[in-house]
């Protein structure tokens, strides 16, 4: 197939599939040195239609020119609210690619893979320390699958009780994995509008016996410090309940706030987010989960313990929620997040989290004024702003996409749900004043074009490599997959 | 702290533009008593030489595969990784971007994916592949969600005792709470029993799901279980634990199966203490709509040029919140690069003949452990890159006495089943030289060095 769309550098590329030459290899097998041998032929495929064959040279340009058409936070700014997209260490990498972390198999015996059991048993102490609890299983992969850790075992607590409770309550600014992690648990989810911080009342008109867990996340999605959370957590044990946060937000709130002082049962991290780890362009994450003693018995098992001075995987639990997946969790993810502790220190850290605020606070003054902020509260690693100063029908989405052609990633948008048009901006404390004055200048320069020339927010963006694509299209009739026409 | 580009004169004119004279201001929305009263109990921090000879000496106290004659398995598999992938998947364009919710500059990301998702239907054998999901486990968990919500009425899930018990504990975790019955089906020659298959299915089963190959590395009669399967109305759900035996046996979709998962990590991912891994996911058409994860569909832009886009996102936790197919809110992105970068290079031909060399290397072990006094193969029917031998000793004792010679022999089966505490599962694959092989005969029958 000729490939006609490239302009210059803006090199285009066909799927792997279109340039396939029969015949062509791209690998090198050493050869076989036992007898060779096939298997009863009734059991054997044909050869794999349409499957591609290519040389080492196709392969290595065909993803290198890929990866020129995205954007990561070694591109530039990436202020994706609710995700953290600060810098990823180097040597990070680096160390989870040495041969006794990156070729270990997970069934060697224990006593043969000590380092890596001292490495994570090392990293629930460390994140312990952070978040105030007393026990840690890094095993969950991703934030969702720790949420849903945390809501089993706050289910398997109350059951142990001889208790059947049917509800979770969870503010409307909540992430959408919170609601569908609850429901996984067998619960109903009951919704609570919280007008920016969830006040008692708000959780007391809702709070009753058959409520199993009030689940928050803090500071929540508007970038507030839930101020009444002790108070809450209160009266939700009151009535028998427990209380789960959503630790997206962690990035805040290192050496400053810890979750298990303030009332929190369980809580899970986003090593993606707040220890640095990449993300990949969607995964792997890693999820692990903080716990108070009265739900250690109910952890998912293995978990790591120290006996004498040796390490090892403790599988004896009798009132465990099971497991979560395969062998021991993201352990190539934990090793990037551990490297990130000891890098930063108790002090780095706190750090991190300072600046992370006062650079969400420096976007928030600047822009205040030309783009409308509806919640006025004192607000901490992110800010929200609304679509409501925006003119001649220009709306959030214009705004981002223009911010493309500025040379930014854009925020998220239309999130959380109870601000109009949310533009919500993370910058991280990965970013230098000089970063964050152009942002603001090109968010100032668009708001100036939304009222002077909106066709430029309309048309945008016109510097990427493509234009904006038809979603609907694409979800009216899928093409989920190529195929030989 | 050279993450943090901060100098004093920076922070001040902020705090100036800001309006608040200390950082600490700005946390005032925090009540005194929510506050940490004292600084974190952790070491300070390391230079990076100090991290690096750290984490080194950490790394040392580990066996890694390449220092160890290794005959692992169990889920878990050590295949040669082309240097290559190493160097693409550090394009930091790649690893350094989220999820691709802005589709202009995330090509990229959006058109491996699509590739992905096709070289998976094409693998498997199967219409439609989703974005992945966290592991082999955890996927054919999901699976199992999916077909007891596509059925409605039917609550019942029975389990092939041959998968991979890891998956079976999995399967029962996503379960625990959620009004699904789950029943096992027992093992007869180390597969899949069919009358006791029979016997359970009525028209309360949703789903029978069986490992191909399974635990064991035997090769399931799909076709024969499908069979079985569909005359009670019910789906067959695959699970591949080793996925390059999909390059030697009928696909999972030729014999039948109406959902197909598994774990990639044999394509190309590092072993790296069994994670991450990627779990993939493929279905028939008419279960498209109610698929867990991400997809990625092709579209055009204004000017008909072709574009990738994520796409059918109404099944999905931030849009359906606790109506959500699933709560996955990732896919696992690095890896998708990793397999796919992987299958693009071994291709048609040399997949199959990778595969065809783990099945030779295998099948000469079996053979020569088989003649061993006292040894035996435990299984008669076809198995792939795995087995099971028949120890005529404690396993425990013989896998200690083997590590002494460097040796990680395989696998003790007495966990999991107890009527195979004899039983050790050994997994050869194209890493293991002849010589290695032998190495191993001979230290199983007694001998020394």
């Amino acid at each position: 197939m000729m490939n006609t769309e490239s302009r210059g550098l803006v090199l285009d590329e066909n799927l792997l599939f279109e340039q396939s030459q029969p015949g062509r290899v791209g690998y090198s097998l050493t050869g076989l040195d036992v007898p060779s041998a096939t298997p009863d032929s009734r059991l054997v495929r044909e050869e794999i239609t349409d499957f591609p064959e290519l040389s080492e040279v196709d392969v290595v340009r065909h993803y290198t020119r890929l990866s020129t058409w995205n954007y990561g936070v070694d591109s530039g700014f990436y202020p994706l609210g609710s995700c953290t997209m600060k810098y990823n260490p180097k040597i990070n990498e680096a160390v989870a690619r040495l041969p006794g972390f990156a070729h270990i198999h997970p069934q060697t015996p224990e006593a043969l893979n000590q380092g890596a059991l001292e490495l994570m048993y090392n990293l629930q102490q460390d994140l312990g320390e952070i978040s105030g609890f007393p026990a840690i299983t890094l095993q969950p992969a991703a934030g969702a699958q720790g949420e849903f850790a945390g809501m089993l075992m706050i289910r398997a607590w109350h059951e142990a009780n001889g208790q059947k409770r049917h509800k979770v309550i969870i503010p409307d600014t909540a992430h959408g994995t919170n609601p569908a992690s609850s429901a996984l648990c067998g619960y109903d989810v009951i919704t609570v509008a919280s007008d920016g911080i969830l006040s008692k009342e708000a959780v007391a008109a809702v709070m009753d016996d058959d409520v199993a867990a009030l689940m928050v996340t803090n500071p929540n999605t508007l970038g507030l410090f839930e101020a009444d959370i002790r108070e809450i957590c209160e009266l939700v044990h009151q009535h028998g309940g427990l209380v789960y946060s959503d630790g997206a937000n962690l990035n805040a709130m290192m050496g400053i706030s810890r979750p298990g002082d303030i009332g929190i049962d369980v809580m899970h991290f986003n090593l993606h987010k707040t220890f640095s780890t990449p993300h990949g362009g969607g995964g792997p994450g890693s999820g692990p989960v903080g716990v108070v003693d009265k739900l250690i018995p109910f952890l998912p098992v293995p978990y790591v313990v120290r006996e004498d001075n040796s390490y090892k995987l403790e599988y004896n639990c009798p009132q465990t929620i099971g497991r979560l997946k395969s062998f021991y969790g993201h352990f190539g993810i934990l090793v990037r997040a551990y490297s990130y502790i000891l890098s930063m220190g108790g002090e780095g850290l706190k750090r991190a989290s300072e600046l992370a605020v006062l650079n969400a606070n420096y976007i928030r003054a600047r822009l205040e004024g030309e783009y409308d902020l509806p919640n006025k509260q004192r607000s901490l690693h992110e800010v929200v702003f609304s679509e409501d100063a925006l003119q001649n029908d220009c709306h959030t989405l214009d705004v981002a996409k223009r911010l493309i052609d500025y040379g930014y990633h854009p925020p998220t948008i239309y999130f959380p749900l109870v601000v109009h048009g949310a533009l919500m901006i993370e910058p991280t404390e990965t970013e230098s004043k000089q970063t964050l004055d152009e942002f603001c200048d090109a968010l100032l320069a668009i708001a100036e074009e939304s009222k002077n020339n909106p066709e430029l927010l309309k048309q945008a963006p016109v510097r990427a490599k493509v234009q904006r694509l038809d979603e609907t299209a694409a979800a009216r009739k899928p093409k989920l997959r190529w195929e030989r026409v | 702290m050279r993450y943090l580009p901060h100098t004093d004169v920076d922070v001040q004119q902020m705090l100036d533009r800001i309006g608040v004279s200390e950082i600490d201001t700005l946390f005032s929305g925090i009540p005194e008593e929510c506050r940490l009263k004292r600084p974190l109990d952790l070491n300070g921090a390391k230079s990076e030489s100090e991290t690096l000879i750290f984490l080194q000496e950490l790394a040392e106290k580990n066996s890694p595969a390449s220092s160890w004659d290794t005959f692992l398995g169990g889920g878990a598999y050590n295949h040669f990784i082309p240097a290559v992938i190493d160097h693409l998947i550090s394009r930091s364009e790649f690893y350094t971007a989220y999820t691709p919710y802005q589709p202009e500059i995330s090509q990229g990301t959006l058109q491996a994916i699509f590739e992905f998702q096709t070289l998976i239907c094409q693998l498997t054998g199967m219409d439609v592949a989703n974005a992945s999901m966290y592991d082999g486990a955890s996927a054919c968990a999901e699976a199992v969600l999916l077909t007891v919500r596509a059925a409605r009425k039917r609550k019942k899930v029975l389990l092939s005792q041959a998968l991979p018990p890891q998956y079976r504990e999995t399967v029962a975790t996503y379960c625990r709470y959620l009004d699904i019955e789950l029943a096992d089906i027992s093992l007869q020659d180390g597969v899949t029993n069919q009358a006791d298959l029979q016997s359970l299915l009525d028209d309360q089963v949703a789903a029978v799901v069986v490992g191909y190959p399974n635990y064991f590395g035997q090769i399931e009669d799909l076709a024969t279980i499908a069979e079985l399967t569909h005359a009670a109305g019910a789906r067959l759900v695959a699970a591949v634990p080793e996925p390059l035996a999909l390059a030697l046996f009928k696909s999972p979709g030729e014999a039948g199966a109406d959902i197909v998962v598994g774990e990639g990590q044999s394509f190309g991912i590092p072993l790296s203490y069994g994670g991450p891994g990627i779990g993939f996911f493929a279905v028939r058409k008419k279960d498209m709509r109610v698929l867990p994860g991400r997809l990625v569909g092709e579209t055009t832009d204004k000017d008909g040029k072709r574009g990738f886009v994520l796409t059918l996102a109404t099944r999905e936790q931030h849009i359906r919140r606790e109506k959500a197919t699933s709560n996955i809110c990732s896919n696992q992105g690095m890896c998708i690069l990793m397999v796919s970068i992987y299958l693009a290079l071994h291709g048609k031909q040399g997949l199959r003949q990778l595969a065809e060399i783990n099945y030779a290397k295998a099948a000469y072990a079996k053979e020569k452990i088989a003649q061993l006094d006292g040894f035996s193969v435990t299984f008669s029917g076809e198995s792939f890159n795995e087995f099971v031998v028949t120890c005529p000793e404690p396993v425990a004792a013989l896998k200690k006495r083997l590590e002494q010679q460097g040796l990680l022999a395989g696998i003790s089966l007495g966990r999991d089943y107890s009527e195979l505490e004899d039983g050790l599962l050994i997994c050869v694959t194209e890493q293991n030289s002849r010589k290695q092989i032998d190495r191993l005969v001979h230290a199983l029958a007694g001998g020394k060095g």
